[in-house]
């Protein structure tokens, strides 16, 4: 509350509550856009040190992280970590392994995801691209939301722990189109409560929504995947937006839908030069 | 929780058994309204006297019939805040038909009496 009227006035400025259409390419400036988010969130939260941002809710809370760290010792993260390592190395049926799709065999690369292709012109994320190779291997796709897909980038996160996120936007209009929408989407009020992921991750990081610690939007991608004991088990990306749009009333988008993506390109982008923490374990 | 507020409620709630009974009948439904999770689920982001594991993202709703004298001002800002602030988080709850106007109307009630 001490804070909510200079976060208002921040937020007018970050999002105005009618935002102009970007109707040209030339309107959209990721690099401005990028200065004001991180300056909103390094002002009002100066306390906080840059790279605590990827922890979350923790970085909010003293209280919250001292749990943490108790618990830390056994990270419940661990066998999904063991799993996507073991199917890492499972060949697929014709021989070839996920190793095969990616750069550097996919150890250490989590922090450049997504990425804008230039080939296909739509926002590839890391999840959207192990099911691709899946399907160029003739492996039926993982659910998006359930464990087989939380244990693959579970892996791929650890083995890039520590490195910086490094989202680049191509000058081409469809990347800068990609990027717009995703802001977009962000910053939109929907559902019957009328809340935009902004309300909540931007509006109101650190404040209670009955006993949940709101996370802060810069570095929100960073911890990717988490096992939350409130689910008593692991959630990807996909599931943690198809949660936060149904908790709201909202109807929820397919996962990796373009929408999903393209939200996930925008906290990304904004995450560049914060390390990947992930995967995390959350309450 | 504010000393004296426990009391202050308790002599509330004894005016209101020897004043206006519909208004005391109403009491406990608009108390039902704004705690339950599928209704005002106010909890969400207030403290309210009575409730368990209330938020913090608005002010603790307390001292109510004092700050809001104007029940119209109390229910205005439950029906749909963002007319009094553009870029509130609060739910238009009568604009989005979330409350009716009679359940907001209850909801004041109840409110009246923290
Ligand atoms: C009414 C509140 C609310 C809205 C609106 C909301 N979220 Fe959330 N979100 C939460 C809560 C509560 C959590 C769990 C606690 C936390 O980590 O913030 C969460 C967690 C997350 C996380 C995981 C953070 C972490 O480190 O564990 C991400 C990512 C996220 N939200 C993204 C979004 C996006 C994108 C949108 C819009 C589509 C959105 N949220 C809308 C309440 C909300
Ligand atoms: C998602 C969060 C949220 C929910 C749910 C919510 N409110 Fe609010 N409420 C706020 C915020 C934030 C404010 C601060 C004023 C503003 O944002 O304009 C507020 C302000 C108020 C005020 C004015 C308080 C004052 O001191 O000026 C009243 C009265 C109020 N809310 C009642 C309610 C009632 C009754 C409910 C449930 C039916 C409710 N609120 C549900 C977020 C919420």
């Amino acid at each position: 509350m001490r804070r909510l009227y200079s976060i208002l006035i921040a937020m007018m400025l970050l999002a105005p509550a009618h935002p102009p259409r970007a109707a040209a390419d030339d309107a959209v400036n990721p690099d401005a856009d990028f200065k004001a988010f991180r300056d909103y969130f390094t002002k009002t939260f100066a306390k906080v040190p840059l790279d605590d941002f990827v922890n979350g809710p923790y970085s909010m809370d003293a209280e919250l992280r001292k749990q943490w760290q108790a618990i830390d010792d056994f990270p419940p993260y661990d066998f999904a970590v063991e799993r996507g390592k073991e199917m890492f190395a499972t060949p697929f049926k014709n021989g070839k392994t996920y190793g095969d799709c990616f750069a550097n065999k996919g150890i250490g690369i989590r922090q450049n995801y997504p990425y804008f292709d230039d080939n296909s012109g739509e926002i590839i994320t890391l999840e959207l691209a192990l099911n691709r190779c899946r399907e160029a291997n003739g492996e039926a796709p993982y659910s998006y939301v359930k464990d087989e897909m939380a244990s693959l980038t579970a892996y791929m996160a650890f083995t890039s722990r520590g490195k910086l996120f490094d989202i680049k936007i191509p000058n081409d209009p469809r990347a800068r189109a990609a990027y717009e929408n995703g802001k977009r989407y962000f910053y939109t009020r929907r559902g019957q409560l009328n809340f935009s992921c902004a309300s909540c991750h931007v509006q109101n990081p650190g404040n209670h929504i009955r006993t949940e610690v709101l996370a802060p939007a810069l570095g929100i991608v960073a911890g990717m995947p988490i096992y939350r004991s409130e689910w008593n088990g692991m959630g990807t990306m996909s599931r943690r937006l198809v949660t936060c749009n149904s908790q709201t009333r909202a109807v929820p988008l397919t996962p990796q839908d373009e929408d999903y993506r393209d939200v996930e390109y925008y906290l990304t982008f904004m995450a560049n030069g914060l390390p990947v923490s992930g995967p995390a374990a959350r309450p | 929780m504010r000393p004296g507020r426990k009391a202050a409620a308790a002599g509330v709630l004894f005016l209101g058994a020897t004043l206006a009974q519909s208004a005391y009948a109403q009491t406990p439904a608009g108390q039902a309204l704004a705690f339950d999770r599928a209704k005002g689920n106010c909890l969400t982001c207030h403290d309210i006297e009575g409730g368990n594991a209330p938020g913090n993202v608005g002010p603790p709703l307390a001292d109510m019939k004092r700050r809001f004298p104007d029940r119209k001002e109390l229910a205005a800002v439950i029906f749909d805040e963002t007319r009094r602030n553009p870029q509130t988080v609060m739910p238009p709850f009568g604009r989005n038909l979330i409350l009716t106007k009679d359940e907001i109307e209850s909801i004041v009630d109840f409110l009246y009496t923290r």
